[in-house]
C-alpha cells in the first residue's frame, strides 16, 4: 500500500482503548497486538483476561491500561468466566435489565493459558456455543514467569525448561496446532493473525466479534525477551514468520478455509530462524526437518483452502 | 403456604434457588448433589425459571463461571460435593477475595482415597479458610430456609461474600422429608432484588481482579477480613427477619438442654439430630448432659459459643473430617483455641466418627458422650478418639 500514512488516519480510529503507560518490555509483540485489537472493537466490549504477560503488565492495582470494562480472574479459567459473563448479560437482558445491547465479550490469554491450562475450559466453553470471541496471543512460551516452554512453543525453541543441552536440542515436540483444535470444535469462526499485519488482524478481530457464537483468534505475538531477539525487530519477525509459511495468515467461515495473506514463494525457514537467538543452536539438519514439516503443513493448508473453493494459487 | 409436603431435600433446596428467582446456574454433575442440579436444569427447561443454565465441564469451570455471572450482577447459584469442591478450591479463594456474592449448596461428602460417595465433613475442612460464609443444615426444612437466607446475606451490599449451605449428602440430600415451602410472594418480599454495586458494564467500565503489589496487598485483605467479621451482623439480622417472615428460628449456635449441663456434646449438620436423642436417653438415665450445635461455621460465633458452653465441665466434640497427624479433629482444634484464653472453661474431648456414611447410632453418640466423660476424668495419651473403628 502506497503513501500508507494518508490513508492510516482515516482507517484507525485514534482513540486508544488500551492506555498508554504500561509496564510491557520494550518492543512487545503482545502488547502491540492488544492495542490494535481494542483499536479495532470499540467500547461496547467486556474484555475477560487471563493470567498471563498482559494481565500483569496492564493491571496493578490500584491503576488500569483498560478504559473498557476489564475482568481478571485466574489462569485456567478465562472461557469459563467468559461463559457465565455471557450467560449473566443474556439473562439480565432478558429481565429487564438496563445493561447496553451486543456487548461482545472478549476472553484473551497467552499461549499457555490457552493451549496448555485453559485448554479445557476454552474446549468447554465452544462446545456449549457461547457467544464470545476467544483471543490467545501466543508469544510461543510462558514468558512471564520467565521463557518456560509450552505446548506453542515451536520445535527446536530453547527455552527455561527445554534448554539446550549435550542430550537437547531445545523444545523436542512441535508445537500444538491450536487454530485446528478450534476448527475441530465446528465454531463459526476461526482465523489467525499477527501485529505485522495490522489491518488483517484488525478485521479478523472485528469480523469474530461480528459472527454469533463462538469465535477463536490466533495472533502470533512475537517477544524480544524469549525469542532472544532485537527488539526493533518484531515487524519484520511477524513478517518473517508468515512469508516463510511458519504462520500462515488464514481464516475458517463455517468451515470453509481462506489464506487471507497469499504468499505466492515460501521464503526457506532460516530466514526466520536466523534472527532469533532461540534457534540459533540448530544445526543445518534440524534446519531441514523444520522446513519439511512447514511445507508439509503449508500444504495441507493449501489443500483445505483449495477444497473450500477458494482461489488460492500454489506457492511451492 | 403452611402445610408440609413430602419431598426430597435435593428438589426441595432446587425450588428454594427457583423462589429466589437464581440468574444463572452453572453446575458439573457429582454425587451426591446431582439431584439439586438435575432438578434445577428441568426447571429452565420447562421454563418454570427463567434463568440461564451452564452446563459446564468442570467444578473449576461451574466456579469460574459463577465469578463471571455475579460480577455481571447475576443471582448465581451453583452446587457440588467432594472432589468437586476440592476442585474448585483455587476459584473459592477468588469469589471471595473480588466479593462476588455467590450461593453454592454443598453435599457434603468425603474425599478420595479411598474413594467414597457417602458423606462426612472432609470436603468442607478443605474449604474452610477459603473466605465464604459456611453454614451447617440438619435437616431439609433448614436447607430450604438457610439457601433462600443465603442469597440475602451474600448481596447484601454490607456483606458481598459467597455463601455456603453445607447438607450432609445422601443423609439429606437423597431423602424425602416433610418441608413446608414458602410461596413465592413471601419470599419476593423477604429477598430484594441484587443490587451487585460495580457490575461489568460497558457503559460503566471497571477493571476488577488486579494483581496487588506487596504496598497494598494486606489492605486488601483487612478490608476482606473486616467484612467477614462484619458480615455476622447481618446473618443475625437476615435470621432474625426471616423468623418474623416465616416463623422459624436460626441462630450462629444452637442448644439442645445445654442450660445448666455439666457435659455437653457439640455437633454439625444432619447427625445433630440422632446426638439430641441419645441425650435425651441419657438424660432419662439420669445424666448431667446437653447439647450445641455449630451452625455458622464461617464467620466464627466466638461469642455465641463461649456463651454456650461456658458453665460446662466436659465439652465432648464430634468431627467427621481427621486431620490426619494433627491436633484433633478439625472442630475440636478451633474450639480448642475459642476457649484457650478463658479462665473457665470445659475440657474438651475431640472424637472422629461417621467417615464414609458410616452411621452414627444413638447408642453410638451415647457410647461417645460416656466415653468422653471418662477421658475428660482420667485423660487419654491420644489426642484425638477414632470412633467405631473394627480393629
Amino acid at each position: 500500500m502506497e503513501k500508507l500514512e494518508l490513508y492510516v488516519p482515516r482507517l484507525i480510529q485514534k482513540k486508544e482503548k488500551f492506555a498508554p503507560g504500561h509496564r510491557a518490555c520494550v518492543g512487545c509483540g503482545e502488547a502491540l497486538a492488544i492495542r490494535q485489537t481494542f483499536k479495532a472493537l470499540g467500547n461496547n466490549i467486556i474484555v475477560v483476561n487471563a493470567t498471563g504477560c498482559a494481565e500483569i503488565f496492564t493491571g496493578q492495582l490500584p491503576v488500569s491500561s483498560w478504559e473498557v470494562a476489564w475482568i481478571h480472574t485466574l489462569f485456567e479459567n478465562t472461557a469459563a468466566v467468559a461463559s457465565g459473563v455471557e450467560a449473566a448479560y443474556k439473562v439480565l437482558r432478558r429481565k429487564g435489565s438496563p445493561l447496553p445491547a451486543n456487548t461482545k465479550i472478549i476472553a484473551i490469554g497467552g499461549d499457555g493459558g490457552t493451549s496448555d491450562i485453559g485448554l479445557q475450559a476454552l474446549s468447554g466453553a465452544m462446545e456449549r456455543g457461547h457467544d464470545f470471541t476467544y483471543i490467545c496471543f501466543d508469544n510461543e512460551a510462558y514468558m512471564n514467569t520467565g521463557i518456560q516452554r509450552s505446548s506453542s512453543t515451536p520445535f527446536g525453541a530453547m527455552t527455561t525448561t527445554s534448554p539446550v543441552g549435550k542430550k537437547s536440542i531445545g523444545k523436542f515436540s512441535w508445537k500444538k496446532n491450536m487454530p485446528e483444535i478450534a476448527v475441530a470444535h465446528n465454531i463459526p469462526y476461526v482465523a489467525t493473525a499477527t501485529h505485522s499485519y495490522p489491518f488483517d488482524l484488525m478485521a479478523k478481530v472485528k469480523k469474530a466479534t461480528e459472527m454469533p457464537g463462538p469465535a477463536y483468534v490466533h495472533v502470533l505475538s512475537v517477544c524480544p525477551t524469549g525469542w532472544r531477539s532485537a527488539n526493533d525487530t518484531i515487524i519484520r519477525q511477524g513478517r518473517l514468520a508468515v512469508e516463510t509459511g511458519v504462520f500462515p495468515l488464514f481464516e475458517v467461515v463455517n468451515g470453509e478455509y481462506k489464506i487471507t495473506v497469499d504468499v505466492p514463494k515460501l521464503r526457506p525457514v532460516k530466514d526466520y530462524l536466523k534472527i532469533q537467538g532461540r534457534f540459533r543452536h540448530l544445526s543445518d539438519e534440524n534446519i531441514a526437518k523444520i522446513q519439511a514439516r512447514v511445507e508439509l503443513e503449508y500444504q495441507k493448508l493449501l489443500e483445505k483452502a483449495n477444497h473450500g473453493g477458494q482461489k488460492t494459487k500454489r506457492s511451492s | 403456604m403452611t402445610t408440609r409436603i413430602g419431598i426430597e431435600v435435593s428438589i426441595a433446596v432446587a425450588d428454594a434457588v427457583q423462589l429466589c428467582n437464581a440468574d444463572v446456574v452453572a453446575a458439573y454433575p457429582i454425587t451426591p448433589q446431582t439431584h439439586i442440579v438435575e432438578h434445577l436444569a428441568e426447571l429452565v427447561a420447562n421454563g418454570e425459571l427463567d434463568a440461564e443454565y451452564i452446563p459446564v465441564e468442570s467444578e473449576h469451570s461451574a466456579m469460574s463461571a459463577c465469578l463471571g455471572s455475579a460480577a455481571t450482577g447475576a443471582r448465581t447459584f451453583t452446587a457440588t460435593s467432594s472432589q468437586g469442591l476440592v476442585l474448585m478450591d483455587e476459584v473459592l479463594f477468588v469469589a471471595s477475595g473480588m466479593r462476588l456474592p455467590i450461593v453454592m449448596a454443598v453435599a457434603n461428602r468425603a474425599l478420595s482415597s479411598p474413594l467414597s460417595i457417602w458423606g462426612d465433613h472432609s470436603d468442607v475442612m478443605s474449604v474452610r479458610d477459603t473466605g465464604w460464609i459456611q453454614i451447617f443444615v440438619e435437616n431439609g426444612q433448614q436447607a430450604v430456609d438457610n439457601t433462600i437466607c443465603a442469597f440475602r446475606i451474600a448481596e447484601d451490599n454490607r456483606v458481598l461474600l459467597p455463601t455456603m449451605i453445607h447438607l450432609d449428602g445422601f443423609n439429606l440430600t437423597h431423602v424425602i422429608e416433610p418441608i413446608i415451602m414458602p410461596e413465592e410472594s413471601e419470599v419476593a418480599k423477604f429477598l430484594p432484588p441484587n443490587k451487585f454495586p460495580l457490575p461489568l458494564n460497558p457503559d460503566k467500565p471497571v477493571a476488577m481482579g488486579s494483581f496487588a503489589a506487596p504496598g497494598i496487598f494486606i489492605e486488601a485483605k483487612w478490608a476482606q477480613e473486616q467484612n467477614m467479621k462484619a458480615s455476622k451482623k447481618v446473618i443475625m439480622e437476615v435470621w432474625n427477619e426471616f423468623y418474623k417472615a416465616f416463623g422459624r428460628q436460626y441462630l450462629p449456635v444452637e442448644k439442645y438442654k445445654s442450660d445448666g449441663a455439666k457435659v455437653l456434646i457439640l455437633t454439625m449438620g444432619s447427625f445433630s439430630e440422632t446426638a439430641s436423642v441419645a441425650v435425651d436417653e441419657l438424660i432419662d438415665e439420669g445424666k448431667d448432659v446437653g447439647q450445641v450445635r455449630l451452625r455458622l461455621w464461617r464467620p466464627f460465633p466466638f461469642d455465641e459459643f463461649r456463651q454456650a458452653v461456658k458453665d460446662a465441665d466436659v465439652l465432648v466434640v464430634l468431627d467427621r473430617a481427621v486431620s490426619v497427624g494433627g491436633p484433633a479433629g478439625p472442630v475440636a482444634s478451633e474450639v480448642k483455641s475459642a476457649l484457650y484464653n478463658l479462665a473457665k472453661k470445659p475440657k474438651v474431648v475431640s472424637f472422629i466418627a461417621g467417615l464414609g456414611g458410616r452411621d452414627i447410632t444413638v447408642k453410638g453418640f451415647k457410647d461417645i458422650i460416656t466415653k468422653g466423660i471418662e477421658i475428660a476424668r482420667t485423660g487419654s495419651k491420644n489426642e484425638y478418639e477414632i470412633y467405631g473403628v473394627r480393629e
